[in-house]
């Protein structure tokens, strides 16, 4: 398991503690379905997922996940305005061309969405840059620049700010870190801008 | 059963021609009805004692009911057997499998060629124009007469697939799960444009006469020769095209004439003249009209979605080809796009493949695992666990017996 597909799990035990029983939920990028079928199995709930990768799409299919082919920044028009109760994008968003279109759409699509992503005002981050003057690669972010898949990455402060741009409320929000349970954070506090390796936020409409 | 089929096949295959009268008649879109209907079908594998591991296969717009048995014509294996055999996704030895040829056809179920009972002649043109629906609606009386209430799946591919959605849009309390493979959920200008020429062709032929050629003796067989070869290329890619032909010659040096110089012009006339000889040419020109005539949004103003709005409990699984251009991936995309707007639950997997539509007849590794997938979840789901699969042991016994013999 990949560092990323690690965090990636940290972000699942969170989530299911946001995901109403029985509710309608959609992952955006399922990967293997891990997620979907916990939700499943632990909170009763209707999953539907959206996955780029062809053999990924086949592995759900084999877990009886109903699965569509596809990516966030093309194909999330396909679904229907409001069609569920939730939309799950984790440690995705910083890899989409058109973040601040996704997230609106996300919220179009559901009535919440969940979103997790890395914080690039991390500490660690903050170090690297300041000590050796390059990009940074961490846990959370293990590759270098020229090959990574992270276009779009943010800091807490600006994901925030981009919420409030787009007229979304944080309903919550998690600091997650590596082996640590999730820790209810207030993301304006400068002080979980350095201390947050990488956050999860339930998002609506204000 | 033939004694050779028998003893290669480790499981029981059925087949035959199913006859309804009057008493039963085959309703039509177009207004009229078919009194007298016979439906030709095979069946591989067993039902099971609480009828649930039907699967139904759609056969595609010159296929026919031998997915997996011998082609009585040309003698060649299933049009499918990749797919439906032993251990394959679509199993006999757990699955009860049926596949009929569809109304309009010429391999035994009543088509253009059979006998209008009121004449004493073929049909001919006098025979009605067929749709994809009614196509259904005559699997429904086949489904029903083998004591079948809900399928556990009805698979297709192309025209094959289109007939699975329609299944699904109008019978969806009778369809658990619909595997729709490289298909779409209507004809587009291209689509109907390629089959209009392949019908100008068929019927520019003389011997045709009208579609009389039934009473006058002979067939059309240039036209439908030509016709079938315009439809075969659309069923290929051009890499596929390039990679197997590309500019060979079939001998050395050109002609100088219009004789089969190159290997795809020979390859090309040999899938049009080894076609007449199983297909007939009044089934193949109402065999396209009724997949010109399929739209499924068309009864709902234009609103695909709303075909599917009753069918929110079916399990989908639409897959679509990269290098297809006759179905290309948007159709299926936009059949996912109204799945998703019904509530249905769709899943969608583009499959990269550079053989064009025809992929979906050929061994499509990706393909196969899916549809394996999908159709293996869906059987938990619908309780077909070993237990409710008692003709499997059955199969094996009869297998190691034979060997012991």
């Amino acid at each position: 398991m990949s560092p990323a597909e690690a965090a990636r799990r940290e972000d699942f035990r969170a989530i299911l503690g946001m995901v109403r029983p029985g509710a309608r939920v959609l992952d955006i990028g399922c990967g293997e379905g891990l997620l979907l079928e916990m939700l499943a199995r632990e909170n009763g709930v209707e999953g539907r997922g959206l996955e780029l990768s062809p053999a990924n799409v086949s592995l759900c299919l084999a877990r009886g996940l109903a699965v569509v082919q596809g990516d966030a920044d093309h194909d999330l028009a396909d679904f229907p305005n409001q069609s569920f109760d939730y939309a799950v994008l984790t440690q995705t968003l910083q890899a989409v061309h058109r973040p601040r279109e996704v997230l609106a759409e996300l919220l179009r699509i559901a009535e919440r969405a969940i979103v997790s992503l890395p914080n690039f005002a991390h500490w660690k981050m903050r170090w690297e840059l300041l000590t050796r003057g390059r990009m940074p690669t961490t846990r959370a972010l293990p590759r270098a620049w020229w090959e990574t898949d992270n276009i779009h990455l943010c800091t807490l402060r600006d994901f925030t700010i981009l919420c409030d741009e787009l007229g979304l409320k944080i309903e919550a929000s998690m600091a997650l870190a590596e082996g640590q349970a999730a820790r209810p954070i207030e993301p304006q506090r400068a002080i979980e801008n350095w201390r947050a390796e990488s956050a999860l936020f339930l998002l609506s409409r204000k | 059963m033939d004694k050779e089929l028998r003893e290669a096949a480790p499981y029981a295959q059925e087949g035959g021609t199913l006859v309804f009268g009057p008493d039963k008649p085959l309703r039509l879109d177009s207004g009229g009805r078919l009194d007298h209907v016979e439906i030709a079908y095979r069946t591989y594998g067993v039902l099971n004692a609480e009828r649930s591991n039907a699967i139904l296969v759609c056969h595609a717009l010159t296929g026919d009911q031998h997915v997996a048995s011998q082609h009585p014509i040309t003698g060649k294996p299933g049009w499918w057997t990749q797919m439906v055999g032993p251990g394959k996704p679509l199993d006999p030895t757990r699955h009860f499998i049926i596949c009929s040829n569809v109304i309009g056809g010429c391999m035994g179920t009543t088509g253009p060629s059979s006998i209008d009972p009121a004449t004493g002649k073929p049909w001919g043109l006098s025979f009605p124009v067929i749709t994809i629906a009614d196509m259904v609606r005559a699997q429904v009386m086949l489904v029903d007469a083998l004591g079948v209430d809900q399928l556990f799946a009805v698979v297709g591919g192309s025209m094959g697939g289109m007939q699975a959605l329609q299944w699904a849009a109008d019978y969806p309390e009778r369809v658990y799960s619909v595997v729709c493979l490289a298909a779409a959920a209507r004809h587009s200008a291209q689509n109907i444009a390629f089959h209009e020429l392949g019908r100008q062709a068929i019927m520019a032929d003389p011997d045709w006469r009208g579609g009389d050629y039934g009473a006058h003796g002979g067939r059309p067989e240039k036209g439908l020769g030509v016709a079938r070869m315009a439809a075969h290329i659309t069923y290929l890619s051009e890499q596929a095209l390039q990679r197997k032909f590309g500019r060979e010659l079939q001998r050395d040096g050109l002609s100088w004439g219009f004789d089969a110089d190159f290997q795809v012009e020979s390859y090309l006339r040999h899938q049009g003249a080894v076609f007449v000889d199983r297909f007939d040419a009044n089934s193949y020109l109402y065999i396209t009209r009724a997949t010109d005539y399929f739209d499924m949004a068309a009864a709902h103003d234009g609103l695909l979605a709303e075909a599917f709005v009753k069918a929110r409990d079916v399990r989908f699984c639409v897959l679509s080809f990269t290098s297809d251009w006759l179905y290309p991936t948007p159709e299926s995309r936009a059949i996912v796009r109204a799945l998703n707007a019904a509530g249905a639950r769709a899943s969608f997997l583009e499959i990269e493949s550079d053989k064009g539509h025809d992929a979906f007849l050929l061994d499509e590794p990706v393909m196969r695992d899916a549809v394996a997938g999908f159709l293996a979840s869906a059987g938990q789901s619908r309780g077909l666990g070993p237990e409710s699969l008692g003709n499997e042991n059955l199969g094996h016994r009869d297998l190691a017996s034979g060997g012991l013999e």
